[in-house]
């Protein structure tokens, strides 16, 4: 049962925050851009199939940065692409969020020590808000991934940030 | 009173209020941070080389002019194909009317030489001894500018 379903008399007014309303907007419709860089890939197309079905949190993907919300660099990050990611992180529209799926992305994982080509870490060139675990992080993992980040955009705020 | 064009009218207004009052709403509310490169071209992450406005040889058009022609009688033929049994001596004759015509315009077009490609006709420098290659071709003038 749904927050508000079922709970009125009858038909009423409802009265929110422009901030609750606007997350609320933003955290229910996360699409997602459309590209995958290795294995964790396969694991993000699974998790957008039938079985696990990303549709029914508002995710799905788009091919073009310009109305995508949220970037999941899903598997390893090369030197080559580093740049593109980069592009392609800029070109997105705000408000935009990076999910960094499995342990390349988080850190190099295995190409950690000897990885010659592989950037170590993709919060080294863009802003990361969630960090799945993994290698690959299973669709679950994903999923999680996704509501935290749902929560991160529930505690936005519109009003100034008070300098400390 | 309202007469019809009144209603349409009034649905022209208030469709472009709905639009206007929309753009209005999401310029308030959007972040509004432009940079050269959030307003790069997108090209799947790649940098954007060269122009879009991309020039055709003018011969592609002749051809396609053609293809259309007898495309769209093949678009004739079928449906005069499936319902033939039903029509007789008369579909057929008729057919064969417009299969002539298309036909003599196809002799035209032969004839004229547009079904003929044009082979380029480079420029190659004729080597002449004594004359460096590069320059073979250039006239004394040429090489004094």
């Amino acid at each position: 049962m749904g927050l508000l379903d079922q709970k009125f008399e009858n038909s009423n007014i409802v009265i929110t925050t422009m901030d609750d309303l606007l997350n609320w907007a933003r955290l229910s419709s996360l699409w997602g851009m459309q590209f995958g860089l290795a294995c964790c890939a396969i694991e993000m197309m699974a998790t957008g199939a039938s079985h696990y079905d990303l549709d029914r949190f508002g995710t799905f993907f788009r091919a073009s940065p310009r109305q995508s919300d949220v970037m999941i660099v899903a598997g390893t990050v090369t030197l080559k692409m580093a740049s593109r990611i980069k592009t392609l992180y800029d070109q997105m529209s705000e408000p935009r969020y990076v999910i960094s799926m499995g342990s390349c992305s988080n850190c190099g994982g295995p190409y950690w020590e000897h990885g010659y080509h592989v950037l170590k870490g993709v919060d080294r060139i863009i802003p990361v808000d969630v960090y799945v675990p993994g290698c690959p992080p299973r669709p679950e993992a994903l999923m999680e991934g996704l509501l935290k980040l749902q929560e991160k955009v529930r505690n936005e705020s519109l009003a100034k940030k008070k300098s400390a | 009173m309202l007469t019809e064009f009144g209603r349409v009218l009034i649905f022209l207004i208030v469709g472009a209020l709905f639009v206007a009052i929309g753009l209005f709403v999401a310029w308030l509310l959007r972040p509004h941070r432009p940079y050269p490169s959030k307003l790069s071209t997108y090209e799947c992450g790649e940098v954007p080389v060269g122009d879009t406005r991309v020039r055709f040889n003018v011969r592609f058009y002749v051809v396609a002019l053609i293809f259309l022609i007898f495309d769209v009688e093949v678009v004739f033929l079928f449906p005069w194909a499936t319902v033939y049994k039903g029509l007789g001596w008369f579909a057929f004759i008729e057919m064969l009317v417009f299969l002539a015509i298309l036909l003599v315009g196809y002799a035209y077009v032969w004839r004229k030489g547009d079904l003929d490609w044009d082979k380029p006709a480079p420029r190659i420098p004729r080597y002449e001894a004594g004359v460096g290659v590069r320059d073979a071709h250039l006239t004394e003038e040429e090489v004094a500018v």
